[in-house]
Order: structure tokens, then C-alpha cells, then sequence
């Protein structure tokens, strides 16, 4: 990259770069306090400072800046949804992604090197084309894949069709990627702080105070702190705060793992996913393969998953990728992704007068971070769901209107 | 993985089981005077605490019969199983 981009002090990383944001008082009121410094939660704050001119602003972290799914999640980053509403979002995602790191002026490893996405059945086959047209219609690029021009793209994929789960098509994505999460949070909170944002870690939100239906401030170990907005950007904790707010959300909390290699030879350069056998992997920067598994089965917020889950996922691994049955498993870990019916977002207005709702990214929220950011800063700042948002408010399970990305989205990324 | 007990087999492997999400989730009495609001909660929301849950398992690979057990979400203890239809035991 060329650029003004930030290379302060890389020499540290990857201690935790705590000298890129102040250490703030915290202040006794805000206009608006965002509950949950992850991804969403820091680009929601750096657009309301920039789209907005809303700095008066605190983050609350219960633990470290960008500690929860923003450090766990494989970065796979994408816009080939099937419905209209996700692909406005995503879109809108994407295309902040490609100018993200000259706009903020910190260097993420945002990388355009495609993914693909495997389909080894007819009705999966099918499905991937209904998908692939889908996108077409709402231009976003994509292309359709036999066996053999996936292998070209990616050499070490077996094709043979004797294997358990052939290939028999693919999708393709030229403008998807990757990125290094950690920077992208690193990038997000000094950009905010430098707009006087406050970030605040160490700071657990316990209780929310609402008076006569409209939100009032927020009790954390740290003491009451006043609010005149409240912005939830919790992920999987979010049904524990709306809880406190005294009404439900249709979240379920579930482990999702993912898992890396030691450092190897470049020999993958795009993003493989496949939905049906539960592959997600790219080779990072440094070496390392990236995947990620599938989700437990039930509810948990231990952030730690079950080994047969890691284990079918490279059983399916070794056999699309022989060549992975050499690598060495270096380390695994879990997050609580927070899953709603359709497996689309929920993002809005809330039963409580200047409470908002950013969650239900489930497992597939990293690459909406800038697109998420910048339409919960809009609904936050006007009071009124951003056009992006308008579907994806708490009503759709009582009107009917869901987004069911589940093919796109449950299980993959 | 989880070791999970079966109220008719006992403990055995979380793979042989499958997962019911919470417990003790009523049919609607009357269904015809419902409202869409009240069908939303039935249909679609359901409880996510943080710690001790009431939730239904079918063990699909050995007796294949639901049950219901209390678990903690946050560190994965389970408290007694339980049969259908039979008063569920106090949390632990
Ligand atoms: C293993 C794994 C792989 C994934 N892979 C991908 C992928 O390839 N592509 C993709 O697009 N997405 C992926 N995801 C999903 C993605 O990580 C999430 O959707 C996204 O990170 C959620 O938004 P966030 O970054 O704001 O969440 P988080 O980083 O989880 O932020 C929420 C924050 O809120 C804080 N918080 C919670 N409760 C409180 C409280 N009471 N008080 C104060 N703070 C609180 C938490 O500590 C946490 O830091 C993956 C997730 C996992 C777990
Ligand atoms: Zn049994």
C-alpha cells in the first residue's frame, strides 16, 4: 500500500497497541454511549465523529478494545448475499472496504483476492446459481465456476469427482477478501479518538436505566453514567442488555471456532468456502492457513467449542485440499456469535425511546463492519433507521418480512 | 464435547443427541385469537440467558425421545435431565 497510511511503532505488535488512543476520563454524561468496543461498536463511533460531527461520544468495553468476535473471526469479506436488502448492505460494505484504509489512514491488509464458494450437489449447484443470478441483477460482480476453472483459480483444490462431496460449480467474487481484524479495530479507534472520542475499556455495562420508556444512562462498575443515546453494539451479548432494558430479542448465542495452521508456504491466494462440508479457509499475510469451523449446537457463552467440531471441519479440509493433511494444527479458539431466526441482522430503532439495536451479525458480521458502522451511526444521529435499515428492524418476526440469508449466511461467512 | 445424560439411557456422547433450544415453550391456548405480535414470540423468540437454562435435547441416535435438562451457558455444568411432562426439578 501507498498512501499516508499509519506504520507507528509495528515493531511492538502484537502487544496490545493501547498507545494509539488516549486513556480518557470518563466523563459523568454523554450525548451518545455505545455499549461494546468491537468492530461495529468503533466504526459506529467514527462515523458519527465524521458523517456527523458527533464526538461527544464513549465507547464501553468490558474487556479489551476489540477483544470479542473482532479478534476471533476469520476475515472473510464478501457482498454475494441472495436477498436485495443484503446485498444493499454488504454492498455498501464493500465498497467502503475498498478506499477504508486511505480514508481512515491506518494500514488494514484489506486484500481483493477473490472467494469462491463451492457447490457439491445439484440442489446445492442450484441454490449457487439462484444466488449467482440474485447478485447479477443487483450488480454485484460474480462469477460462475466449473470444476475446472475453479482449479485454475485455486490449484490445490481436488476436483476429482470421486471424493466424497465432488466439486461441481462454484461462485466467485473477484472483488472479496480478506483483511487483518485487529488492525481494522486499531484503525477505527484511533481515528475516532483522534475526533475526541472516548474509549473506554475495563468498563461492563450491568444495568441500563430507562424512565417513562425512554432510555436515561447506563449503570456499570465504574458507576451510573448518563446517556442521551444508547447504542447497542454487544454481538453476542446483546440479549443480556436488552434484557436489562426490559425487552426480548429473537438471539441465540452459540459458540463458532475457528482454528490456524503454523506459518506455510504461500500456497493459497483467494478465499475457499464451502457451506455444505463446512471449509472456510485463506492463507494469511504471514503464512498461516485461516479456518474457521462450524457452530455448536447449542447455546453457550463460554467462547470455547466442542473438538468434534474442529475435527469434521478438517476432515472435509484434508479431503477438497490433500495437500493440507501435512499442515500442523497451531491453535483453535471459540466466539459467541449471536444468531437470529433468518440469520440476518437486526439493526434499529427499539422498544425503548433512544435505545438502538445493531446485532444477529451471527457469524458473518467482519465484513459488515464499515457498512454497519455507518448506517447505525445514521439511525443513531437522525432517529430514524438509515434506508439500509429499514428492513432490518425487530419487526420483521411480527410482520413476516424476514431476510432468510441462511444459505449465504447460517453457516458460512 | 459435552457428555450428556439421557434421562432412559444415561450419559452418552453430545454427537448422538440433537438440540431443542429452550424448554417449556407452550402451544398457544387459543391460536385463533392470537395476535401477530404474541405469533412472533411464539415462533420466534426465545429465551438467551447467561447461565443456568432449561432447555430440550432428543437423543436421535439411541432412544431417539426428548427430554429436558438444565444447563449453564457459561460453564457448560448440567444440572438434572428431566422427562416430559413430568415437574421440572429447581434449578440447581
Ligand atoms: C470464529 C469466528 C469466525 C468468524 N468469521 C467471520 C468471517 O470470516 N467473516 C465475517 O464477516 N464475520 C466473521 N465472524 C463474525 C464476526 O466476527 C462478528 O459478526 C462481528 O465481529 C461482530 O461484531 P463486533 O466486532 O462488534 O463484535 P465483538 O468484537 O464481539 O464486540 C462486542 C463487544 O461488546 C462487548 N460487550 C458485551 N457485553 C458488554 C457489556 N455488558 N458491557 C460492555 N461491553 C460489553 C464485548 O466484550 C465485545 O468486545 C466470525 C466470528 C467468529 C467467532
Ligand atoms: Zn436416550
Amino acid at each position: 500500500m501507498s498512501g499516508p497510511l499509519t506504520r507507528r511503532r509495528t515493531a511492538e505488535l502484537p502487544e496490545h497497541p493501547d498507545f494509539l488512543w488516549r486513556k480518557p476520563q470518563l466523563k459523568k454524561s454523554y450525548d451518545v454511549i455505545i455499549i461494546g468496543a468491537g468492530g461495529h461498536g468503533l466504526a459506529t463511533a467514527y462515523y458519527l465523529a465524521k458523517n456527523f460531527g458527533i464526538t461527544n461520544v464513549a465507547v464501553l468495553e468490558k474487556g479489551w478494545l476489540a477483544g470479542g468476535n473482532m479478534a476471533r473471526n476469520t476475515t472473510i469479506i464478501r457482498s454475494n448475499y441472495l436477498w436485495d436488502e443484503s446485498a444493499g448492505i454488504y454492498e455498501h460494505s464493500l465498497k467502503l472496504w475498498e478506499n477504508l484504509e486511505e480514508e481512515v489512514g491506518y494500514e488494514m491488509f484489506f486484500s481483493q483476492r477473490g472467494v469462491m464458494t463451492l457447490a457439491h450437489s445439484v440442489g446445492d449447484v442450484r441454490g449457487k446459481q439462484r444466488n449467482f443470478y440474485a447478485n447479477k441483477v443487483n450488480s454485484i460482480d460474480t462469477e460462475w465456476l466449473t470444476p475446472e476453472e475453479a482449479k485454475k483459480v485455486a490449484p490445490i483444490l481436488n476436483i476429482s469427482d470421486t471424493i466424497r462431496y465432488p466439486i461441481m460449480g462454484a461462485t466467485y467474487q473477484a472483488r472479496g477478501g480478506i483483511a487483518k481484524h485487529d488492525w481494522v479495530a486499531w484503525g477505527y479507534a484511533k481515528a475516532a479518538d483522534d475526533m475526541g472520542v472516548d474509549l473506554i475499556q475495563g468498563c461492563e455495562v450491568t444495568g441500563i436505566k430507562v424512565d417513562n420508556g425512554k432510555v436515561q444512562g447506563v449503570e456499570t462498575n465504574l458507576g451510573f453514567i448518563a446517556a442521551n443515546k444508547v447504542a447497542l453494539a454487544a454481538a453476542g451479548h446483546t440479549s443480556t442488555l436488552t434484557q436489562m432494558a426490559g425487552f426480548r430479542v429473537p438471539l441465540q448465542s452459540r459458540t463458532l471456532q475457528a482454528l490456524v495452521s503454523e506459518l506455510l508456504e504461500q500456497v493459497l491466494d483467494t478465499v475457499i468456502m464451502s457451506g455444505a462440508v463446512h471449509v472456510y479457509v485463506s492463507q494469511a499475510h504471514k503464512g498461516e492457513l485461516v479456518m474457521g469451523a462450524g457452530t455448536d449446537a447449542f447455546n453457550s457463552y463460554t467462547q470455547r467449542g466442542g473438538v468434534h467440531v474442529i475435527e469434521h471441519q478438517l476432515a472435509a479440509a484434508c479431503e477438497l485440499f490433500p495437500i493440507f493433511s501435512r499442515a500442523h494444527l497451531l491453535r483453535t479458539w471459540g466466539g459467541v456469535v449471536d444468531i437470529a431466526p433468518d440469520a440476518s441482522p437486526i439493526l434499529g430503532l427499539t422498544p425503548v425511546e433512544n435505545l438502538y439495536i445493531n446485532s444477529g451479525w451471527g457469524t458473518g458480521g467482519f465484513k459488515a463492519t464499515p457498512g454497519s458502522g455507518w448506517v447505525y451511526a445514521d439511525t443513531i444521529a437522525n432517529n430514524a433507521p438509515h434506508a439500509l435499515a429499514k428492513n432490518y428492524s425487530l419487526k420483521r418476526f411480527t410482520t413476516g418480512h424476514l431476510i432468510d440469508e441462511h444459505g449465504a449466511a447460517g453457516v458460512a461467512h | 464435547m459435552l457428555s450428556i445424560n439421557c434421562p432412559w439411557c444415561g450419559a452418552r456422547d453430545e454427537t448422538e443427541f440433537h438440540y431443542g433450544s429452550q424448554a417449556h415453550v407452550a402451544y398457544p391456548e387459543n391460536p385463533e385469537t392470537l395476535s401477530d405480535e404474541a405469533w412472533a414470540h411464539y415462533i420466534f423468540f426465545r429465551d438467551n440467558p447467561k447461565g443456568w437454562f432449561q432447555e430440550r435435547w432428543v437423543h436421535t441416535a439411541g432412544c431417539r425421545r426428548w427430554f429436558n435438562v438444565w444447563r449453564n451457558t457459561v460453564s457448560h455444568q448440567f444440572g438434572p435431565s428431566y422427562k416430559p411432562f413430568t415437574p421440572a426439578p429447581a434449578r440447581p
